[in-house]
This record gives structure tokens, sequence and C-alpha cells, in this order.
């Protein structure tokens, strides 16, 4: 009982974290058609603000962290996608493929590729006791973190005129400027959350591994890419399901395969999510408008 | 008439006397000269490779690093004497131990398994749109590497397989080169892919015409995914050893990037990246190693050259989309005559 309750806890919330990454990387599809890998890079300089600044109070190396991906994404759009916007989504990919490594490079000449140790919120690492199952309170707190930031998204998509005109914007750009809306705002805007979601990812994926390397980001957002693509490109519900599935997905395999067979989990998670998309190639939940209109 | 067909050879015989040229310069150069040339070469092989798709298709692949790892471990597995598999691989199974093939139908087998792979994965890929197969290409690269990197008894896992044949050398390269580009130059002349381009430029006139794009799309796939193969099998040789931290994303930033430094949109572009690059890269590796200035040695820190390629992919894709040679073929010397006025728009051909 215990160890199945454990692994489920597990699930949801490695599902939370994957949920957050394709969310971040759904927004900004949805305004601009760019899958960004650069998204993983926001994570990592996230990652080694919390390393630069450890040592002062964990409010303020939070909120370097935040910043310094706010600052990130706000820039990137600005240098190497805002000239492109017009640009088709298969350049706008090379573009933040590009970025990505770019980013990821000049770090490693800056401060090495060496993984660096880091003990971030230790409290985190206690074990707690819920109607009698031990967990570990950092699960109880990502799950928490994620369904808060989702119900503040949507609250924000769907309360606020911002929201409302980022829906519209992922809708129809084009209309949606013709209404009024400011295209450079309502990006920059989507990039902002982006960086934010981006920082809490990276704050958390820190505290659980202790490890802030060079391809941290990476490695999560190839993962909440497929995510995102089960999902269904373009809808904002169909990326946080898609990545919350495959993160759900390779806890369960992990817990379930027998163990010289665990190493292949991620193979498994794709070849399951390559079957959905044989049957589904639009995804799960497909985007509206997506297809060029003639 | 003679003329005519000369003509629309032209542009492989052109880039083939360039890579000949190239080749009998390193052949007279210093040794560590020759390597960095064959290197160069084995390069190209994997950006014509992964140009067949991508160009053609307009579709970015991600995914052909991991052809390029099946046909370099097919081969290997093919190649290696039974003896020193006993070492590696103890756990290899029975047939598979005992073999020890000759390296070219051992590279051709490499080839083809990597093809066949392609055409499985290509099978449900192809049917997406085209933004979601670049990514699901990127899934095919991360499955391969793990499948690679922990099946141990046929791959020896994380661990290198040492002990190939080392049999490539500057101009058994330059062959492999000669050949991926002529099979590149010859697939870009078929009907298949003529039908794939009009796609690439517009996919839904090209459906609406009735161009079966999934089917062309998975017959450039499968042969990219056999080039590259190749690239692997090239690269492996060349090494003497395999390790799956070879085929990950380092070296597919690399031949994308080439690939897209020289232009995306034409078998020259392909080349003109891969040959530029190996320059570039041999010039920052010089900085790298440093220039000894009156006793003091002045070097570039370690880890500049891949910043500074990853900043030219960057800077061209801002400024130069379609890279170096524009999209376009090597031209005709003497210009184009009895071409149409230029009035066309874009350029691509």
């Amino acid at each position: 009982m215990d160890r199945i309750v454990q692994t489920l806890v597990d699930a949801v919330s490695v599902g939370g974290l994957y949920a957050l990454t394709a969310l971040g990387i759904g927004l900004i599809f949805g305004v601009m058609r760019l899958i960004n890998f650069a998204h993983g890079e926001l994570i990592m300089i996230a990652g080694y603000t919390l390393i630069l600044l450890f040592g002062q109070p964990i409010a303020v190396a939070m909120i370097g962290a935040f910043v310094a991906a706010i600052v990130l994404a706000l820039v990137t759009e600005r240098v190497a996608f805002r000239p492109l916007r017009n640009a088709d989504p298969a350049t706008l990919l090379i573009s933040s493929f590009a970025l990505s490594f770019f980013l990821q490079k000049t770090l490693i000449l800056l401060v090495g590729s060496r993984p660096k140790g880091i003990d971030f919120l230790p409290v985190l690492g206690r074990q707690i006791d819920v109607l009698g199952v031990r967990l570990q309170s950092l699960q109880i707190v990502t799950i928490v973190v994620s369904i808060a930031l989702l119900g503040g998204l949507t609250w924000f998509l769907r309360a606020t005129r911002f929201g409302l005109q980022m829906r519209a914007a992922a809708e129809d750009f084009r209309m949606a400027r013709v209404l009024g809306v400011r295209a450079n705002r309502v990006i920059a805007i989507a990039f902002a959350i982006s960086g934010i979601l981006a920082a809490t990812v990276s704050c958390l994926v820190v505290a659980q591994t202790g490890i802030v390397q060079p391809r941290m980001g990476l490695q999560l957002v190839i993962i909440a890419f497929v995510g995102t693509v089960i999902g269904g490109l373009g809808s904002l519900s169909g990326a946080a399901i898609g990545g919350f599935l495959v993160g759900v997905a390779t806890i369960l395999l992990q817990a379930l395969l027998p163990p010289d067979l665990r190493v292949f989990r991620e193979a498994f998670v794709f070849v399951a999510v390559t079957l959905i998309l044989l049957f589904r190639p639009q995804g799960l939940f497909p985007a509206r408008g997506l297809r060029e209109r003639i | 008439m003679r003329g005519e067909s000369l003509r629309r050879l032209w542009p492989l015989v052109a880039l083939i006397a360039i890579l000949l040229a190239i080749t009998l310069v390193a052949s007279l150069a210093p040794d560590v000269l020759q390597r960095r040339a064959t290197q160069g070469l084995v390069n190209l092989v994997a950006v014509v490779g992964l140009y067949v798709f991508v160009g053609n298709s307009g579709v970015l692949s991600f995914g052909n690093v991991a052809f390029m790892a099946v046909g370099a471990y097919v081969s290997a597995l093919l190649t290696m004497k039974a003896a020193a598999k006993s070492v590696f691989l103890p756990d290899l199974p029975g047939w598979l131990a005992a073999v020890e093939w000759p390296v070219f139908p051992a590279a051709i087998a490499g080839g083809l398994s990597a093809a066949l792979l392609a055409f499985l994965v290509g099978l449900p890929l192809m049917r997406l749109s085209g933004i979601s197969a670049s990514i699901a290409t990127f899934a095919v690269l991360v499955v391969t590497y793990v499948v690679l990197g922990n099946w141990t008894s046929v791959t020896g896992g994380q661990n290198s397989l040492m002990g190939l044949p080392i049999y490539i050398d500057v101009w058994t390269a330059f062959a492999w080169a000669a050949a991926a580009v002529a099979i590149a130059f010859a697939y870009q002349e078929t009907r298949s892919a003529l039908l794939l381009r009009a796609s690439r430029e517009d996919e839904a006139a090209a459906e609406a015409t009735g161009v079966h794009i999934v089917r062309h799309r998975l017959i450039a796939f499968t042969i990219s995914g056999f080039l590259s193969g190749i690239a692997g099998v090239l690269l492996a040789h060349f090494l003497g050893t395999v390790r799956v931290e070879t085929f990950y994303l380092d070296l597919t930033f690399l031949v994308v990037a080439m690939l897209v430094i020289g232009g995306m949109g034409s078998l020259t572009g392909a080349v003109a990246g891969a040959v530029v690059i190996a320059a570039l890269t041999e010039l920052l590796r010089q900085a790298e190693i440093g220039v000894a200035v009156g006793g003091v040695t002045l070097a570039a820190p370690p880890g500049l050259g891949d910043a500074i390629l990853a900043l030219i992919m960057l800077l061209i894709i801002l400024f130069r989309p379609k890279g170096i040679a524009g999209g376009k073929e090597i031209a005709w010397p003497g210009g184009a005559r009895d071409a149409p006025p230029a009035k066309r728009k874009g350029g691509t051909a």
C-alpha cells in the first residue's frame, strides 16, 4: 500500500514538472508558432543563478533565479525571434536550436561543463507522514506548486485582458492584431511567463537532484516537447496534459518494469507516443486553426 | 543535346571536382592535416545524408545521427575480430560473435540497417505535420541513444567498442563522399524528389494537385537514413572505436549547423557547409592550441570553437536564412544565357 501511494505521488510530481515545462513551450508556440529549444536554457540559467547566489538568503537566490530566467527570455525574444516573426516555423525552429546551443556552449566556455552540486532547500528533503504514508515533502511541494501555477495561469488566460488577448493571438494572430491586440506586448508577456515557469521548474529540479549542469534544461525540454506533440501542438491544455502524461508514464514504467528493462523506460514511453501518433497524428487534443488556411 | 545533359549534370561534376581537388591537396599535406581532411569528408557524407531529407522536404530532422549510430554499430559488430568481440562483448549471441565480414559488405549492411530503421520510424512520423515531425525525430534520437547505451550484451552499453579495422583514409573517404553526393544528386533529379520539393514550397497547393506528400517524404527519409548510416560506418572505421556518446547531441548540433550554414535548399549548400565548417573548425582548433608570440603562448579558451559555431549558425539564420549557397546549385560557368529573365521570386531551385 505504502509503495503504491509513494509511486503515485512520485508519478504525479514528476508529471507536474513536465506539465509546467510543456506549458512554457506550448505558450510560446501558441503565440508565435515557435518551438522554443532555448526554454531549456531558461531552466539552466535559473539553476546557475541559484549556484551564484548560494549563501544568500533563499528568497534572494530564488528571486535572482526568476529575474535571470525572465530577463533571458525577453532578451532572446528581442534578439533572436522578433526579427523572424514572419518566418516559417521551420526557420524559427532552427533559430531556437542554434540559440539553445549558443547559450549552452557559452556557459560551458565561461564556467566549464562539469556538473556542480548544490544543497538547495535541504528542508524539503525531509520525510513527512501523510495519512500514515511516509512521503518526501519536496514531492508534495512540487505537486502543490504545479497545481497552483496551472490554476493561476488558467485564471490569467481566462479572466484577464492580457490573457484574453493571448488566447486570441494563439487562435489567429493576424486577426488579433487587426482587432487591436499589441503583438509585441502579448509576445513579451508570453515569454515572461515562460521564464517564470522555467525558473519554477529549475528550483524544483535543483532541490530534487542537487545538481546543476549545462544540459539540465535540454533533457527536460526534449521530453516536454514530446508531451506537447501528443497533447496536440498549439493547444495549451493539450500541452499541459501531454507533458503530465509523459511524466507519469515514465515513473510508472520505472516502477512496473522488471529491473533489467527499466533502463529502457524512455524508449518505451516514446514508442507509446509514436503509437498514439499513428492513430491521432494531430495529437490527443488537436488545436483549432493550426492548419494553414488558404 | 550532349551539351544539355552535361549542363544538367554540371552541379554533380563541379562538386565532385571540388572534393577531388581538396583531397589531392590533403593527400600531399602532413599526416595531421590529412586526418582533418578525412574527418571533414566523413562529416560531409553525414551532412549530405541529412540534406537528402531536410533539403527536399523542408522538414528539419534531428534524428539522422541515430541512423549514423546504427550504421556504426552494425558495421562494427560485423567486422570486429571474433577474438576482440569475445573480450568486449562476452554475451553476444553466438552467430554474431563468430562473423567476420569484409569491410565493404559490412558498410553496405550498416547503411541498409539504418535505412530500414528510417523506413520503420518514418511510417508513423511522416504522417505528422512538418513541425511535429521535426520534434518526433528528436525522440528517435533519444530512444536510439537510450537503447544503444543500455543494450549491454550487443553494444557494450556505455563502454567503447575498440579494435575496429581502421580503413578510412583520405582517399576512401573521398570515394564515399563522391558516391554520397552522386546518390543525393541522382535522387533529387527524380520525379519523387521534384514532387517533394513542390510540397516544401507550398504544402497545401502540392496536396491539392495530388502529390502524395507522406509517400515522398518517406522515400526521402529512407534514402537519407541510408546515407547517414554510411556516414556512421565511416566515422566508426575512421576512429577505430565506437562509443554511444559520440552519436548524440553534439554531433547532431554539428551536422545540423553545417547544413544550415551551407544552406539547406541545395546539394551545393550541404557540401559548402561541410567544407567551410571543416576549415573554420581547424582554424579555431589552432587558436585553442595557441600561437607562440615571443615566448608567450596566446591561446583561445577551450570550448570557444563550439560557441562560435553556434553563433555563426544563429547569425546565418537571422541574416541569410538560405545559407551560404542561397538555395541554388553551383552555376554553369559562362552564366545563365538562356535561363529565363531574372524576374522569378525567391530564386530557390
